[in-house]
């Protein structure tokens, strides 16, 4: 029996409002310690790695929001699943250019596609979501598609 | 880095990552990330069933990254990337990466990309292509 219900099908091409945030060198230089960078243009927060951009995606809500897990609520993307054990799937990137200390990005977030496996304990939700970075000029910066498992 | 012809085969220099509790909340701090999962040891045990504080799996996917830019030394530059996690990582493990060239068109490299436990599990996989500049 499918889990993949017009309503999901339905949800594709869901979007949520731009936002904008700005590249800090101070952030950058927390950042590249805590990762263990040893490149001197990320250590002295010149340039942002490539996975710094998923600190950009963490949204900061007030802590009585945050969930008994300790994470913040889901953005209002997600669809509403039949299935309710949620995992990453991974992420792939186009980098169309490199990150700086003073940029300001806008970033786009939209659910672009759902499918269905059959796994060897059930039924698998494949929902997968893009998160277009871009200048404020619409310039692209970098393009992840991003997918979650539901099982 | 190298001046040699980059071919297929070609072996990535790697690292041994002993991610502990420290580097672990600095770098949720860092992310703003307040999964419990990640500093709350009794929580993480009782509640999520995990043996150890979990390693966030895009910092395994920055740990990949870190490689190919290093491999890269500043004579090219990451064009694409894509990383999954495979299997659960924990404080106390020992996390290896390594890579290898899989692709070389004109000035294009596609590379692939592998975190390993002390098992020889893979915790990470992913891929790579870079442009390679003339001067290298």
């Amino acid at each position: 029996m499918t889990v993949l219900t017009e309503e999901l099908k339905n949800h594709v091409g869901a979007e949520l409002p731009p936002f904008e945030f700005e590249i800090s060198r101070g952030d950058l230089k927390k950042y590249a310690v805590a990762t263990g960078q040893r490149l001197e243009r990320y250590l002295s927060g010149d340039e942002a790695p490539l996975l710094y951009l998923f600190a950009a995606m963490m949204p900061v809500v007030p802590l009585d929001r945050l969930l008994p897990d300790g994470r913040q609520p889901d953005s209002g993307l997600m669809p509403p699943l039949p299935l309710n054990r949620i995992m990453a799937g991974g992420s792939e990137y186009q980098i169309h250019r490199k990150v700086y200390a003073g940029d300001t990005l806008v970033c786009r977030q939209k659910f672009v596609e759902v499918f269905e496996k059959t796994g060897a304990e059930g039924p698998l939700l494949f929902l997968v979501f893009e998160n277009r970075f871009e200048t404020r000029d619409g310039e692209p910066v970098v393009t992840e598609r991003l997918t979650r498992i539901a099982r | 880095m190298m001046k040699k012809r980059i071919e297929a085969g070609e072996k990535l220099t790697g690292r041994n990552w002993h991610a502990d509790t420290v580097q672990l909340f600095l770098y949720n701090a860092a992310i703003w990330n307040p999964h419990r999962i990640h500093y709350d040891l009794p929580y993480t045990q009782e509640a999520e069933g995990h043996p150890q504080l979990l390693i966030d799996g895009p910092l395994q996917g920055d740990w990949l990254t870190q490689m190919v830019y290093e491999w890269l030394g500043g004579n090219g530059t990451l064009t694409a990337f894509a990383y999954s996690n495979r299997r659960a990582a924990y404080v106390g493990d020992v996390l290896s990466t390594t890579g290898e060239v899989t692709g070389v068109d004109g000035d294009i490299v596609t590379l692939d990309l592998r975190i390993t436990n002390q098992r020889g599990e893979a915790t990470t996989v992913g891929n790579a292509t870079v442009v390679i500049e003339p001067s290298r």
